[in-house]
């Protein structure tokens, strides 16, 4: 018995050769079996970021088609709206102040709503009334939002551009990232990290709204804070809280969505909000926080004088603000602005490095005749646009940012030398999305933050926030919401992420099916259904645009036939359309679903009451007009009889999101799924 | 004739699958990856090196003077050199099962998790802690707290991309 075990110990404790052999056999397979995943993980993540930059890259089209309206039409036609004044919306307030706060004050709030109610100056109270809701799915009444929305403009007015904080003794600053409406996230953080207060101080750098499903709860907490601490709470604005950004990327739909009756006033009400963000913060003087990046042209002086509420988006520039939009000379500072003693003032930018799309809409201020104060209006909105827009990169030098379609790509001199010239020594900056939720780069002088987890699809990516106390040492915290109560194992977690990014790609590819099928046919001459993978990939990425690993995805998306050739259509298999509106032909309903979110945005602007609906005048209009903007031969007939056809009440008005919804393409394996249960 | 032909034809696919391989990692687009990627290239083209092995390809893919970044120029040859002469084979399914039979001494049809842990932590190239907690996630059958290698190896060489 005794020498029994004791062998056995021994056994235990000195494996034999063959086992060893095993242990290292099972270790190089795991390994590269890992290595498998995390090149599907990785391609994954190329895949959702150039898909998400095309798509930003796409409001430069939408502001080019502005530009384009504005150059040619002046009005439709006599009884129909005058699209033009639909652009130039600029919000003027016809109430003076104290009748519109009165207004707010007589709304009548139901004695059967149950959330809360808030009372001004806020208090603690209010706050955790405000996270308790929302933890509860309830929603503010809108009398509190436009009442909060309205303090809160009121507020931000007496902020300057840039705001200048210190660390005293023993005190952190807590700075968050871009949190797209992730509601979970932020209560998260204030979880992990506690609420704000006197003693537990935050910044948020943008991006608070669009894409996440609780943009409204977001922003209604932040700026309650906002009121509550106004020492120690503080907002930077992010290139997402701008109102024609909010129309494409869903905070608009959500508003209207939650709040029918107020929600148009909500909406103008933020549009100055949002305007009125500072733009930059800066701690004890050495680091500087915005929530995109910088250019070889930014500077902090300069930045401090621009009348940042005239920016209302840095997606078009409407040619009566031009005007408005000058530049503050050096004594008529704001009041409550800290600067330091120079008082520089860089001379207008006539050439140089703007971007792109600054400089198309520089070309277009001049063809309607502005004086030369459009070169210094423009470099005041330019220079927001690069804060806001901006993005580093390891070469060096500064060059126009062509992904995003606004702003710059900054290089580690340009960071180098912005630090040096305002004596700081840190860029915090957010915008992109990292898979740790945060990143270094430029030798560890810029971070990047980003607060919202799971970005792109679930287990896409950590959410993290630094710390920076009187040191100036930052300290990093990560974190991931997880919707399953279950630890998905790293398999489970690429295979979410890698589906959702392969239904994106094969939208992408079934929208621009002609194109590819006219390219693909130039290879098969004899017409056999197949091209080599070189040829196809080639042909993917030339008619795309996208600059993927296609022939690592491949497999993914099209079929390989006995002789190893593609077989090219099979890569639109997965994808069938939804129910087509009848007088549609294949051409035109390809157009359709490929534009369709641009359409969403120009209806939506066009449907000032937001009622979701359009008369077939406008609607007829308005495609003209697009389609003769991209060059797409649509003719009238056809117009007429889809407008006809969709104006199923036949009252003279279309519902367009219903229209909309029938150019959603469905992906039949989701069908296939969903019917297996 | 043919023989060239086709053998010139190889040889350009297989650049080619290098070069897309190695661009997933190139974030810079300047055709150099981060050296601590290179196993993951390596091993997502198909093979199976051992981690010595890695050091030894690595060693030889670095700078005079390492800049912490490998270049494609370098890159291309070696990958090339290591998928022509199949080197670093693969690890069947059988040879897979046959491996975690022989650990289990026993003959019970499943490993306790102290035991798969003990192996593959203290033998051999060890797995680090994230390693064998990412393993065990996968690996341990939630209700007996034993892992069932056969099914374990089943459901890991099941390949869902095809």
């Amino acid at each position: 018995m005794g020498c029994g075990t004791s062998i056995a110990i021994e056994n235990q404790t000195r494996p034999s050769e063959t086992a060893i052999k095993a242990a290292i056999l099972i270790q190089r397979w795991y390994r590269r079996y890992v290595a498998r995943l995390e090149m599907r993980r990785r391609y994954t993540w190329n895949i959702f970021q150039s898909i998400e930059y095309a798509g930003e890259q796409d409001q430069l089209q939408l502001s080019s088609f502005f530009s384009f309206m504005l150059d040619n039409f002046t009005q439709i036609n006599g009884n129909g709206p005058d699209l033009i004044s639909h652009l130039l919306d600029s919000v003027v307030d016809p109430l003076t102040e104290e009748v519109r706060q009165l207004k707010y004050e007589q709304i009548v709030v139901p004695e059967s709503y149950s959330g809360p109610r808030l009372s001004f100056p806020l208090s603690v109270t209010d706050t955790n009334a405000l996270l308790s809701a929302f933890k509860e799915e309830q929603t503010l009444h809108g009398k509190y939002v436009l009442q909060l929305l309205y303090e809160t403009k009121k507020f931000l007015k007496q902020m300057p551009n840039v705001i200048y904080l210190s660390t005293s003794y023993a005190k952190e600053i807590t700075i968050c990232g871009d949190l797209h409406g992730r509601l979970d996230d932020l209560l998260l953080i204030f979880y992990k990290n506690g609420l704000p207060s006197a003693e537990n101080p935050y910044i948020f750098n943008g991006d608070f709204v669009d894409r996440g499903k609780k943009s409204t709860e977001i922003i209604i907490i932040l700026f309650a804070f906002l009121l509550l601490y106004p020492d120690h709470m503080h907002l930077n604005r992010g290139n997402h809280e701008d109102h024609i950004m909010n129309l494409r990327y869903g905070f608009t739909k959500e508003v209207m969505q939650k709040y029918k009756t107020h929600g148009r006033e909500i909406l103008q009400l933020l549009q100055d909000v949002f305007s009125l963000l500072p733009l930059a913060t800066v701690i004890d003087n050495k680091v500087l926080i915005v929530h995109g990046g910088i250019s070889d042209k930014t500077d902090l002086d300069f930045l401090s004088t621009v009348e940042r509420h005239k920016v209302k988006s840095a997606l078009r520039f409407p040619k009566r603000s031009i005007d408005h939009l000058n530049v503050q000379q050096s004594q008529s500072r704001r009041s409550s602005s800290r600067h330091s003693g120079r008082s520089k003032l860089d001379s207008p930018r006539s050439s140089g490095r703007t971007s792109r799309a600054s400089r198309r809409r520089k070309k277009h201020f001049t063809k309607q005749g502005s004086c030369s104060s459009s070169s210094s209006s423009s470099s005041s909105s330019s220079s927001v646009v690069d804060i806001l827009w901006s993005d580093p990169k390891n070469p060096n030098g500064c060059s126009p940012n062509s992904f995003r379609g606004g702003g710059c790509y900054f290089g580690p001199d340009v960071t180098q030398a912005l630090l040096q010239k305002h004596g700081l020594c840190l860029l915090i900056r957010s915008h992109e999305c990292k898979q740790e939720g945060y990143e270094l780069c430029h030798n560890g002088q810029v971070i990047t933050i980003f607060s919202a987890s799971n970005y792109y699809e679930e287990g896409s990516n950590r959410g993290a926030y630094v710390k920076l106390g009187p040191e100036l040492v930052p300290r990093f915290f990560q974190y991931q919401v997880s919707r399953s109560t279950r630890k998905l194992t790293l398999h489970q977690r690429v295979r979410v992420a890698e589906g959702s990014a392969l239904r994106a790609l094969k939208e992408k590819l079934y929208t621009h099916r002609s194109e590819l099928m006219a390219a693909f046919q130039q290879y098969d001459i004899d017409n056999t259904g197949r091209i080599s993978t070189s040829e196809w990939a080639q042909v993917v990425e030339s008619v795309l645009r996208l600059d993927l690993p296609w022939r690592t995805l491949r497999p993914r998306l099209a079929r390989l036939c006995a002789d190893g050739n593609v077989e090219y259509e099979s890569c639109f298999e997965d994808i069938s359309p939804g129910d087509p509106i009848p007088p549609v032909t294949p051409n035109l309903a390809e157009t359709l679903y490929r534009y369709r979110t641009d359409l969403e945005i120009i209806f939506n602007i066009i449907d000032k009451d937001h009622s979701g609906q359009i008369s077939i005048e406008e609607f007829r209009q308005t495609w003209k007009l697009f389609s003769s903007h991209l060059g797409v031969a649509v003719n009238d007939q056809t117009i007429d009889d889809m407008a006809r056809s969709i104006d199923f009440n036949k009252d003279g008005s279309i519902d367009f999101n219903e229209f909309l919804e029938a150019f959603r393409v469905v992906h039949k394996l989701d069908v296939k799924e969903q019917q297996q249960g | 004739m043919a023989d060239k032909y086709n053998a010139e034809n190889i040889i350009t696919e297989t650049q080619k699958r290098i070069s897309n391989a190695f661009d997933v990692f190139d974030h810079e687009s300047n055709k150099t990856v981060d050296v601590r990627e290179i196993g993951t290239i390596i091993r997502s083209l198909g093979c199976f090196p051992s981690e010595t092995d890695l050091h030894d390809i690595i060693a030889e893919l670095e700078e005079e003077e390492p800049t912490g970044f490998v270049r494609y120029e370098k890159f291309l040859p070696t990958m090339t050199k290591i998928l022509l002469e199949r080197k670093f084979r693969p690890i069947t399914e059988d040879l897979l099962l046959q491996a975690f039979e022989v650990l289990d001494q026993q003959k019970k049809g499943h490993l306790e998790p102290e035991e798969l842990t003990k192996y593959l932590t203290q033998e051999g190239e060890p797995f680090t802690q994230e390693e064998i907690d990412e393993m065990l996630s996968a690996a341990v059958d939630p209700d007996k707290n034993v892992i069932l290698y056969k099914d374990f190896v089943s459901m890991m060489t099941f390949d869902d991309t095809r």
